[in-house]
Formats: structure tokens, sequence, C-alpha cells
């Protein structure tokens, strides 16, 4: 009987332990994923000296497998025994963070930091450290490279001489022979300064700084900026002139313009880090360098940059160093021959009005944002759109209205639909801003012909972009302008025009109330359900589900109830499956109609197709998108 | 001088071998211990050095299949254009092979255990009785034959419009190029949605289209230098440290050619078929028609050396034109120490020069010699008379016969020569470590 008892318990686990080598993946996945669980079946003791050892050499496996192990290991200290056991979990990780993957190596190093933890400072001396040196002094360098995220987890936490050791390791693999090594060494170099004391950052971390920044690879060489921006962070400004300039200024200079990139990418991290004395002498002068570099890529990352820098210049010269520095760079870049550089500008320009004030903006500003509005790449025109609320807290949009309405009257009518759906999106956040006379007077008109665009994806977002601008301008406004185009639309002889009335409507309802919904839209789609198009007709039941709740019990009993029965004894499955289903969600069901309804339910549980059913509209219309994408 | 040391023939069962065994590339690995080769029929053969010296077939695998496509109604063929080994990560081997349009990379490992002991199940895979079990069995790793295995790692696909030619990884061992008739990508090995254009030939119209490329290399050393060759007979240098688009060139290597010499026939003989960087990367080794060309990358205009592969064909490119064998594109190899060069040709002929004593030496690689384990005999094509008994007249040589791809092993003195369906290594018979590998411990491997 206990026997019995004992298989029934064992069974589930005897499964997961036999599906670690299935054949299929995901099963052995699924496996590994429960590994805790195997571990706590089999009791600390069985999972070090057999689960353990089994697990370090699976390394076998297909990555997925592998990467969820490592994560796994990483919290697997409880089920080992608690942190007096917790080295045991090294092999297995030691012999992952040697695998030729490197997200799996990055997850094995990830669980080392984790556990190292958890061991003592004695346990950290005698397993940890030592695992570090064999990674370190490895053959491969995917065990060199992975040592390099390791030395900063224990340093703080051991003697002096071991830290002498790991320093010198460290110092090692910054000159290692392959570069995947420096590089991994390049990125953890300001990490690992980070956990140094301050004299052997000077000592130490700055010599393998400036050797890795003048590195024969440029994929070394642009790592160690980064490394320069947290090093700069640990020195007190009297050592940065001597020990970290004169290192960022020929980074900023590199032949390479890999490097100028990711100097220009880290400028504001680089700005933060040297103060503010160091930034008026050196980076304003970099940084307009870095704006008219030779190299497209540098200057759009450079740009992208332009309004944090001049957010951080220091208060008491801000405006002058602007002014004469770097708005000269900057009119120069809204003529850029590339349009990445334009549309990184564009993207950050508008914000330079809040920091300059009204009258900078209104005379030099204003000019840039009206050329760029007339740009002709429709992204740079996006960007400035999409940004006008910078502008209109300075100096209010009325000024640029003259310019914005030609502008977004062409990206309207784009040929491309991204630029199309892109500028509907902004729509709420002009309306708003332009003020409701504006936008009925210019506006509307594009709004309601967005509803009827032959892209699917722009007509939802049309029938979306309605809703927010009836929350925006309220109830009665709707009433006057959309509500009768919108309704107009039913009696389109297009089917999908058609449909489009009822998609606005279940927009709609809720933000136009009762009254409107009741009044004005219902009708339209109760004499819709008679439509001869299904798709017209399952619409109105999946419309009436949806606006339902905001109708009142009688309006519901009296016209929606008589529409939807009816539907539900329709000829087409699907018109019958959504009538059913809007009867069951609005509880109108009288008994008969409620099994019906729950049995529709449950199959629709099982059955595969149905969600292709409820789709089929959307295939289409996908089909559609992709062959305008393409074409 | 050189004596074989492997000839292996790949379809050797069958008294006609089929257009899939033809070898389509060569390749060995940075330290020489492994060689792969590529067929026509996509698939990959990689040779294992004994420690007696000899090589073994250690793995062969399918790297690709044909292939239709679809939207451009397209056949693909399998055929494996080139090989690169990747520098070692760890105990396995990878190598990146590419047909005309798909880049894979490939993983090549061993594997000694196996897991044992299963639950619910016996060895055989007969379930076990349920009230058996009483206690949890965790899986033991034993012992077992050794098992190579081949996986494929990454598929690079759909970045190339035109036929892949070249391959090449840079140095610093995260990023590699593939180039087409007419751009040149570049790709991070871990990333394979993604690559980036760094040289695009494409004219807008294409019929103002006058060249294509032909094959492009990375320095070995500096990661920021790229080569490529084009069919007017041009190589030139990008530097990607100056732009992030290389189609300005930082240097472009051209031999004024001699007007009264030009012909109908100039361009396609320049057409540059093969470029090699040199060990040291100072020199550029690149092979026309009709030469090899060792150029320094500090002088442009002119080659530092020039060498005559089989100048006897000058008057007989009008029929290597209707034969389409002018067309044959030969590869190029240095020695390890960039002392000597070969470079293929006709009649299974393969031709070796000696930069420093200017000597050169026409060697022939056939299963005869093969057979016999016979010390290389020099041969000698003449244009008029023969010599000697052993010459051959130019009107007698084989133009199906061609060795297309060599390589050179990057230390020692030994040689991989493709020729159609055979596989020759040849090796210098006083190893460069001073001790006599001789022949006789060969056992003739054609299998």
């Amino acid at each position: 009987m206990a026997g019995a008892e004992g298989d029934d318990s064992l069974y589930p686990i005897a499964v997961l332990i036999d599906e670690l080598r299935n054949e299929d993946v995901q099963l052995r996945l699924n496996s590994i994923k429960k590994l805790s669980t195997i571990a706590l079946a089999l009791g600390v003791e069985r999972t070090r000296t057999e689960l353990l050892p089994f697990l370090t050499d699976t390394i076998y496996d297909e990555d997925e497998v592998l990467l969820a192990l490592a994560e796994q290991l990483g919290s697997f200290t409880v089920l080992v025994g608690g942190p007096e056991f917790v080295h045991n979990l090294l092999p297995p990780l030691e012999s992952l963070a040697t695998v030729e993957e490197t997200v799996v190596r990055d997850k094995a190093v990830e669980s080392l930091r984790k556990i190292s933890q958890e061991h003592s400072p004695v346990d950290l001396e005698v397993h940890f450290v030592p695992l570090v040196k064999r990674l370190a002094s490895g053959d491969w360098f995917t065990s060199r490279t992975s040592a390099c995220g390791l030395f900063s987890v224990c340093y703080p936490r051991v003697s002096s001489t071991v830290k002498a050791e790991i320093r010198q390791h460290f110092r090692t693999l910054c000159s290692d022979d392959t570069p995947m090594v420096r590089r991994a060494a390049a990125s953890k170099l300001g990490e690992f300064a980070k956990v140094l004391e301050l004299d052997y950052v000077k000592s130490d971390i700055i010599p393998l700084f400036t050797a890795l920044a003048s590195d024969e690879q440029d994929s070394v060489r642009l790592l160690a900026v980064e490394a320069g921006v947290s090093i700069a962070t640990l020195l007190p400004q009297e050592d940065l002139e001597a020990l970290v300039m004169p290192t960022l200024r020929q980074a900023a200079e590199d032949k390479s313009w890999r490097v100028r990139y990711m100097v220009a990418d880290k400028f504001s991290e680089l700005q933060k880090a040297v103060g503010p004395e160091i930034t008026k002498t050196d980076l304003v002068p970099a940084f307009q360098n870095l704006l008219k570099d030779c190299e497209a890529e540098v200057r759009a990352a450079a740009a992208n940059k332009v309004k944090v820098f001049c957010e951080n210049l220091p208060e008491d010269s801000r405006e002058t160093i602007i002014m004469t520095h770097i708005l000269p760079c900057v009119k120069e870049l809204v003529s850029d021959t590339n349009q990445h550089v334009k549309s990184a500008l564009a993207s950050v320009i508008m914000g330079l009005s809040t920091i300059l004030g009204k009258d900078n903006t209104v005379e030099h500003l204003l000019p840039l944002f009206l050329v760029q509005l007339k740009d002709e790449c429709p992204e740079v025109r996006l960007n400035i759109i999409s940004n006008l609320d910078c502008v209109n807290e300075v100096i209010g949009i009325r000024q640029l209205s003259q310019s914005l309405l030609p502008a977004i009257v062409e990206l309207a009518e784009d040929a491309k639909w991204r630029v199309r759906l892109a500028i509907i999106e902004y729509m709420p956040l002009l309306a708003g801003q332009l003020g409701v006379e504006f936008f009925d007077e210019k506006l509307n008109s594009l709004c309601m012909a967005w509803l009827i665009d032959h892209v699917f994806a722009i007509r939802e977002a049309a029938t979306c972009n309605l809703m927010k601008l009836v929350e925006k301008f309220g109830a009665e406004w709707a009433q006057n302008t959309i509500v009768p185009k919108v309704l107009g639309m039913a009696n389109d002889s297009n089917y999908l025009h058609r449909m489009t009335t009822l998609f606005c409507i279940n927009a709609l309802s809720g933000v136009c109330g009762q009254e409107i919904t009741t009044k004005h839209m219902l009708p339209v789609v109760l004499k819709m359900s008679t439509d001869q198009v299904a798709n017209v007709r399952f619409n109105v039941a999946r419309c009436l589900q949806k606006i339902g709740p905001v109708l009142d019990s009688s309006a519901l009993q009296a016209e929606v109830k008589p529409v939807l029965e009816k539907l539900a004894t329709d000829q087409d499955m699907d018109v019958k499956y959504f009538a059913l289903e809007a009867i069951s969600v609005l509880s109108l069901c009288s008994s008969k109609l409620c099994m019906l309804v729950q049995f529709t339910h449950s199959s629709s549980q099982t059955s595969p197709h149905e969600p292709s059913q409820c789709d089929r509209i959307g295939i289409g219309t996908c089909l559609l998108q992709h062959a305008i994408c393409f074409s | 001088m050189l004596s074989p040391v492997l000839c292996s023939d790949l379809a050797a069962l069958e008294p006609e071998y089929t257009e899939a065994d033809v070898i389509s590339t060569v390749e060995f690995n940075q330290t020489g211990e492994f060689l792969a080769t590529g067929d026509k029929g996509g698939r990959v053969v990689i040779f294992q050095r004994e420690p007696q010296g000899e090589y073994n077939v250690y793995s062969t695998f399918q790297s690709h299949e044909p292939e239709f496509d679809y939207l451009k109604s397209l056949e693909i063929e399998e055929k494996i254009n080139k090989i690169r080994w990747l520098p070692p990560h760890n105990p396995a081997h990878f190598l990146l092979t590419t047909n005309d349009k798909t880049v894979k990379l490939w993983k090549v490992s061993e594997r000694d255990k196996r897991a044992e002991g299963y639950n619910l199940r016996d060895e055989e895979g007969r379930l076990k009785d349920l009230s058996t079990i009483t206690t949890l069995q965790v899986p033991v790793l034993r012992p077992m034959d050794l098992l190579v295995e081949a996986s494929p790692r990454r598929v690079f696909a759909n970045a190339h419009a035109y036929h892949i030619n070249s391959i090449s990884v840079n140095s610093d061992c995260e990023t590699y190029l593939s180039a087409d008739d007419l751009r040149i990508n570049l790709w991070h090995l871990n990333i394979t949605d993604r690559s980036f254009n760094i040289v695009d030939l494409k004219p807008e119209n294409m019929e103002d289209l006058s060249e294509v490329i032909t094959v492009a290399e990375f320095h070995p050393h500096h990661c920021h230098l790229l080569a490529f060759s084009s069919s007017t007979g041009t190589t030139r240098l990008c530097d990607m440290r100056a732009r992030a688009l290389c189609d300005q060139h930082a240097k472009l290597f051209e031999e004024a050619v001699d007007p009264s010499r030009r012909s109908f026939f100039s361009e396609i003989v320049s057409s540059v078929s093969d470029v090699k960087f040199s060990h040291s990367g100072r020199y550029l080794l690149t092979r026309d028609y009709l030469t090899v060309k060792v150029w320094d990358l500090n002088m442009e205009n002119k080659p530092l050396e020039t060498y005559q592969v089989h100048d006897y064909l000058r008057t007989k490119l009008c029929s290597l034109y209707e034969s389409d064998c002018i067309f044959d594109k030969f590869e190029c190899a240095w020695n390890g120490t960039d002392s000597v060069i070969m470079t293929g040709a006709y009649n299974n002929y393969f031709r070796m020069f000696d930069r420093a004593s200017l000597r050169d030496v026409t060697l022939e690689a056939s299963r005869e010699v093969c057979k016999r384990r016979a010390v290389l005999q020099p041969r000698r094509v003449c244009v008029g008379k023969k010599r000697k008994e052993t010459d051959v007249s130019v009107d007698s040589l084989d133009f199906r016969k061609k060795i297309l791809h060599t390589a050179w092993h990057p230390k020692e003195n030994i040689i991989a020569i493709a020729a159609s369906n055979n596989l020759y290594i040849f090796q210098d018979r006083m190893a460069p470590n001073g001790h006599h590998n001789t022949p006789e411990i060969q056992s003739a491997p054609p299998k």
C-alpha cells in the first residue's frame, strides 16, 4: 500500500527526470524549467551528488535549454542545502560559462554573480575565486570573456593578497591576444573600477583604460569610451584633467567613426561625469565637432543629444554657449544631406525652445522649425509635429499654424500608409493645441477622409482618433460634427465603409453617452442588421454587445433583444455565433437560448477554427496591408 | 619536393562521378589540423590530421539543400561557394559555409558521453512496471564511442539579391562580410536578422552596369580594412573607419594596360578571380586569368611582382572564349611564410612561384602519382617542338581538367588541391621540423 502511494507521488517527478533526456527540445526545456521541483523531490543530498554532476555534463544541449538551466541554477542555493553548500553549484555554471553561445554564457555569469553573494567570505576564497582564476586563464576565449564579469563581485569581499591577484588577472585579460577578451575586459572596466580602492583606480585602472582606448581594434576602443565615463565619475575633479581627459579627447577625434559615434552616443553621461568646468572648456568644442562630423551616423548621434546637452550646460553661461556655439551648428544640420541626421535633430530641436525662452525661440528657432516642417522627408516633418507641445508652452502654436497645416495635410495624404498612420496618432494632440475652431475648419475633413482609407490599419486608427477627439471636445461637439457623417456612411455602397460605421459606433458610444447612443446610433445599427453582407451583420451583433452597457434596459429589451434573436437564427454561422454571444453577455437570454449559448461557448473553446472565423475580415486586411507594404 | 599525403576520391566507387561530387571550395582551419571541402552537392567534408600526418575524414554533413525562390521563380543551387573557419572558441569547431544566397554557421563538436538510466523505461525503451518504481533515478553519464556531430547554429539569409561569391571573417572575431556581384554586407556573427550594406556598386540603371565584385576579403589583422576586386581588374582597399558606407575606396590597385596590347579579351582576362592578403598583412595576392600578382599595400600603381601562370594560352584566348573556359575562376594561395605562391591551371596542373629565387614549377595532381606515393615531378608545357620526352604540348592540354581551388596549410608545407571530384593533399617530404615524413606511412586512401 505504501509502495503504491509512493508510485503516485513519484510518477510526475519520474516523468520530469526522464524528459530531461527527451528527444523533443520543448519537453527537455519544460523539464529544465521545473528543475527546482526535481531537486526538491530528490532532496538536497541527491541534488548535490547526482543531479548537479549530471547537469554539469549536459552542455551538449540546445541553447534554449542551456539558457534555462543557467538561469535556474542562479536561484538553486536553497535546493542544494543553503549557503554552506552553494559552491556545489559552481561546476555546472563553470561549464556553462564556457559554451560558445553568448546569451548562455552571459546568463551563466549572471547566475554566478548572484550566487557569489551567497558565499561566505571563506567559501568565496576557497571555491569561487579559484573558479574565476580558472576561467581567466582558460584555453578558450569563451571562458576568459566570462571571467571578466566576475572580478567585480568577488573583489570587495576578499583579503588583500587575493585582491592583488585579482587585479593581476584583470590586467592580463586587458592585454589578451583575442579581441573578444579585450572587449569583454573593456566593457567591465568601469564596473571593476567602481569596486577598487581609489589609489588602485589611479595606479591600475587608468593605464588599462589608456591602453584599451588606443587598442588597434576599433571594436575595443569604442568600448573604452563607456569605461572612461564610469571612471571619470569615480575620480576627484582635480585628477580628471590629467588622467582621463587626454584619452577622451583622443577618442572624440578618433580616426574611426564608430569610436566617435560612441562618444556622441555617451555624450550626456560624459557631460555629467566631468562636471561644468571641463564641459565648458572641452566638451563644447568637442560637441561642435561631432555635430559637424564627416560621417552621418556620428552627426545623427550627436544631433540626438542636442537638447540634453544644452539642458545640462551650467546655468550661468548656458544661453551664451547655445547661441554662439551650438545654434550655428544646429542651423547647418537643418539642411543636412542625410535624412537620418535631419530627423534625429527634428526629434529634439523643439526642446530647445523651453531652454532659450520666448524671444530667442521666435527669432532663431522658429525659422528652423518652419524649414523642417517643409522638409522633403516625412519623418522629419513628423518628428517636428510630434513634439509640438514643447513649443506650445513657450510661444503658442499659432505662430506655426500657417506652416503646420500644409505639412499636416501633406502627411495625411502621404502614399505610405505608415506615415499616414503616424500623423493620425498625433491628431488628438494637435487638436488639443490648435483648438476646436481651427480643427473644425481645417482638420475635420481629414479625419473623416481617413475613415474611408483603403488600408484597414488607417481606418482603425481613424476610429480610435475620433474617440480621442470626442474625449477632448465633448459629446455635444461630436453630435454636431462627427456623428452625422459617421452615420451617413451606413448607407454607403461599399460594405467596408458600412462596417467602419459600426467600428466607429463601438468606439464612440462610450464617450458620447447614453442619449446620443440611444437616439442616433442605435437605430442605424439596428437597421444594418438586415444588411445583405454577413460580415456587416455579425459586426452588428458585436456592436450591439459593445454598446449594450451604454443603453438603458428598456431599449435593450425592446429594441436590441428582438434584433439579436433574429440574428441568432441567421443562416450564416458566424452571425449566429456572435449574436448568441451578445445575448449571453448582455444577459438577454430566455432559458431556451441560454442552453444554446452555453453550447456554442463550450464548443467554441475546443473548436480550433473558431478564431479564424471571427478574424476572417482581419486576414483580408492584413493581406491588403502587406501588399501595400511591398508596393 | 612534394609528395602525396592523401588522394581522396569522393566517388571512387562509381566509375563516372556525378556533378554533385565536384569540389567547389577547400579551406584549412587556423591551426591546419582540419581541412574542409565543400562540393556542388551542398556537402561539407572535414578532414582531420592524424598525429602521423595523414588527413582522415572527421565529419561529413549536408550544409545546403537545393531551394526554389518562389517570388523570383529562381532555383537556388546547393553548391558550396566558400567555407571559412572561425577562430577557435572552445573545443568545438565553427565554420561558415555559403551557397549563392544563404550563409550558415556550423558547429562541429565531439561527444564521448551518453546519459543512461530512465525511471519509467528500461534502456531498450520498454515501459517498466510502475509498481517496481520505488525510488527516483537520476541519469548518469557513461563513456561511449566518439561521436562527431555537426549542427547548424545560425542561418544568415535574405540579404543578397545576387550570387554570393565570398565570405570573410573579420579579425575582431565578431563580424564577417558576405559579398555578391554588386554588394558587400557586414554581419554580426550572433545576429541573423540584420546586416549592414557597406559597399553597393549597383547603378541606378542596370544598363549602366560596368563592373561586378568578384571577391572580397578582410585584412588578417586590421579589423577596419577590407579588399575587394572587380571584373575590371581593379582591387580596392576600403577603410571602414572613415565612413559607414565604403563606396569610396581608400586605395585602388590597378595596373595600366599597354594600349597596344589591348584586344577584345583584355578586360575578360584581367578580371580578378581571387584576392588573398598575405599572412603578414603587408601584401595582396591577386589572380587573373593569365597571371598572379603581388601588390604592396603601399603601392597602388603597379604590382610588386607579376608571375605568368600559363602565358602560352595568350594565343588560344579565342577558343577558350568559345568553350567558356576564359571565365574560369582560379584561386590563389600564400604559403605560411608568404615566400611561395600557389595557383591552379589546366590539365590538372598547378603552379608554384618562389618569390625570393624567382623559380617556378609546374606540378600535376594525378591519381597515378598518388598510387605510387612518389615525389611529384615537374612538368613542362612547350609551345613549339618537344624538347624532352616528358614535355607536354599546349595543344594536348585537357581544358576540362582544371584546378580551381587550392589551399595551403597555415604553417607547414602541406597543400590541398581540388581537381573535380578529387582532393589531393601533398606534403613536403622534409617536414619543417626536420624529420622525414616518408610517404610509405600513408595507406593509400582512395575510398
